[in-house]
């Protein structure tokens, strides 16, 4: 099949999934029994083109040497694909310098790198005994824990917007909740169970009104839409490679120039200064000064190979088809009987994440046949432990979309959906 | 995938009507368990007489192979003398923990031979023995407490 038709959702989206899918090698796979491959499981980590795989491998097989230090032709060259890298993903994020680029590991240490040097920090943005740290419910938990252990180390108070019967953010409590004891304000952008698309720039006004400080979890949002920073209005968003076509172990944050010069250093080693004496150190310039050791160098270069791949379709396509493709799921899983859709069940500011249950069949059990007929869930709590408790519930299945998914593959899920109900003897 | 060979029949009737379920007192330990990669729980009670397992009691949310597998334990323990118990959980743990590969020894286990298809499944052995691991140490801190 090609593209995408369906009814109702936006307009036709224009985008060649076959051939999509042919850059996609893991996608001809055919799991045990003789099925092909119905990956499902994209808000978990998406799958690799071959281009990404591909400039990884000739980096190692040509360029490999480390960065910023040697002084050889290999040391050249990979320092600048490292660099080159950090460019394409400036550029594909709105950033007005490289620099305000730090390559992480993943999401979570960007996460952490914050709420931990805001804590060490004496300036401005220090959070001190007294000081209130907002979040939501609906963060995954690399958005919910360091922010506990920021605000039991320093003493000062954690606080949350809850969500309404219908997943989203009640930010009926706005404006007393984020006050003038508020430091930080830090949410998540797209909810990986929920689906949710939150108001960022909303909550953003209201928390820089009281001179707070805005950190967006991008994870979710970064590989499905169209971002400019520049006028999210958050002042520093992580997000990580792996779920938008790249490797693991490469993230990112972004952060404006004025805020990262203000913080101190997060990881202290090489790379990291501008010289050392054994009566202390100062710190080289952004981005180097949070990029402590040896970075993740292929990593870095394959998530710029990611990012060239999503720029080629475009990420207006992508949104598109992640839009038109949820409608389409939604349309079909509401049919089923005995299915609840946990979070907004319209495909309205909502992203490709599809949690729900079923009646009388744990998630466990339905990812397992599905499982068994190479359909790729996600079951559990998908590290939002506090959303799924909202919704009364331990755990749930999800099935999450991206740029290679297509509606044959849904049509997959509900069929194995029905099978799951059948062997349980449920509806 | 062979889904008959992981649900057989005899964990699917446990699944649906699990034995010995809810909690109940007397007890002398109580604790809760928990799958932090997928959240199961389970909260287990153990009520030694004698050095004999007179009880166990729960409260489980969980898949059906966790919940049909606490089931088991429970119509398998009670009534044993604690020893014969741990050899009983022994065995159990060595076969979820064999990959497949253990032969199942119907006459220590019975209904729990059911359990031997979960062990080619390396991601629902935790499943498996959730409950299992709860009485284990339920059941050593409930020893400790006798011996005062």
């Amino acid at each position: 099949m090609t593209g995408v038709s369906l009814q109702a959702p936006a307009a036709r989206v224009d985008i060649d999934i076959e051939k999509i899918r042919a850059d996609f090698p893991i996608l001809d796979r055919v799991m045990a029994g003789g099925h092909p491959l119905v990956y499902l499981d994209s808000a978990n980590t998406s799958q690799k083109p071959r281009q990404v795989i591909d400039a990884m491998t000739t980096h190692y097989e040509q360029f490999n040497a480390n960065v910023g230090r040697a002084v050889h032709q290999l040391g050249d060259a990979s320092t600048a694909a490292y660099e080159r890298a950090r460019v394409k993903v400036a550029d594909f994020i709105g950033a007005a310098d490289p620099a305000e680029v730090i390559f992480t590991k993943n999401a979570s240490e960007a996460l952490n790198l914050v709420a931990n040097t805001l804590a060490w920090g004496s300036g401005d943005y220090a959070v001190r005994a007294g000081d209130q740290v907002v979040i939501t419910e609906m963060e995954h938990h690399s958005n919910i824990v360091p922010w506990q252990l920021l605000t039991e180390r320093t003493g000062a108070t954690l606080r949350w917007f809850g969500i309404t019967d219908e997943g989203r953010l009640d930010l009926s409590q706005i404006d007393s909740l984020i006050n003038e004891r508020t430091k930080v304000v830090s949410v998540v952008w797209v909810s990986n169970m929920l689906g949710t698309v939150n108001p960022v720039a909303e909550i953003a006004r209201r928390a820089h009104e009281v001179g707070a400080l805005v950190v967006v979890d991008a994870s979710q949002a970064v590989p499905q839409l169209p971002v400019d920073v520049a006028s999210l209005g958050a002042d520093l968003v992580a997000f990580t490679g792996h779920k938008m076509v790249g490797p693991t172990g490469i993230g990112a944050l972004w952060g404006r120039t004025e805020v990262l010069n203000a913080l101190p250093p997060f990881l202290g080693g090489g790379s990291m200064i501008e010289t050392v004496a054994m009566a202390g150190s100062t710190w080289a310039p952004l981005p180097a000064k949070f990029e402590a050791g040896t970075p993740p160098i292929a990593e870095a270069i394959g998530l710029g190979a990611a990012v060239d791949y999503l720029s080629a379709i475009g990420m207006d396509r992508v949104a598109a088809h992640e839009q038109a493709i949820t409608a389409y799921a939604l349309e079909r899983l509401g049919d089923i009987d005995g299915l609840t859709i946990l979070g907004p069940s319209e495909p309205v500011d909502r992203g490709g994440a599809i949690s729900f249950e079923i009646a009388g069949v744990h998630p466990h059990d339905v990812s397992q046949v599905l499982d068994s007929l190479g359909v790729a869930v996600r079951a559990g709590h998908h590290c939002a432990k506090p959303a799924h408790r909202r919704f009364g519930v331990q755990s749930s299945t999800r099935a999450s979309f991206y740029v290679y998914t297509t509606t044959a593959d849904v049509d997959a899920l509900v069929d194995g959906l029905d099978q799951a109900k059948r062997f349980f003897q449920v509806g | 995938m062979d889904l008959q060979s992981l649900y057989q029949a005899i964990i699917l009737d446990h699944y649906r009507d699990p034995h010995h379920a809810g909690l109940r007192e007397p007890y002398e330990a109580e604790v809760h368990h928990v799958n932090p990669t997928c959240g199961d729980e389970v909260t287990l009670r153990v009520h030694l007489v004698d050095g004999t397992v007179s009880d166990i009691s729960y409260d489980a949310e969980g898949c059906s192979i966790s919940q049909a597998s606490t089931s088991v334990l429970a119509e398998l323990l009670i009534g044993k003398p604690v020893d014969e118990a741990m050899t009983v959980h022994e065995t159990f743990v060595e076969l979820m923990q064999g990959r497949g590969q253990v032969e199942p020894d119907e006459d220590v286990l019975e209904d729990g031979v059911a359990f031997a298809g979960v062990a080619k499944f390396p991601a629902r052995v935790k499943c498996a023995l959730l409950g299992w691991m709860a009485w284990k140490d339920a059941t050593a801190q409930a020893v400790v407490d006798a011996r005062g």
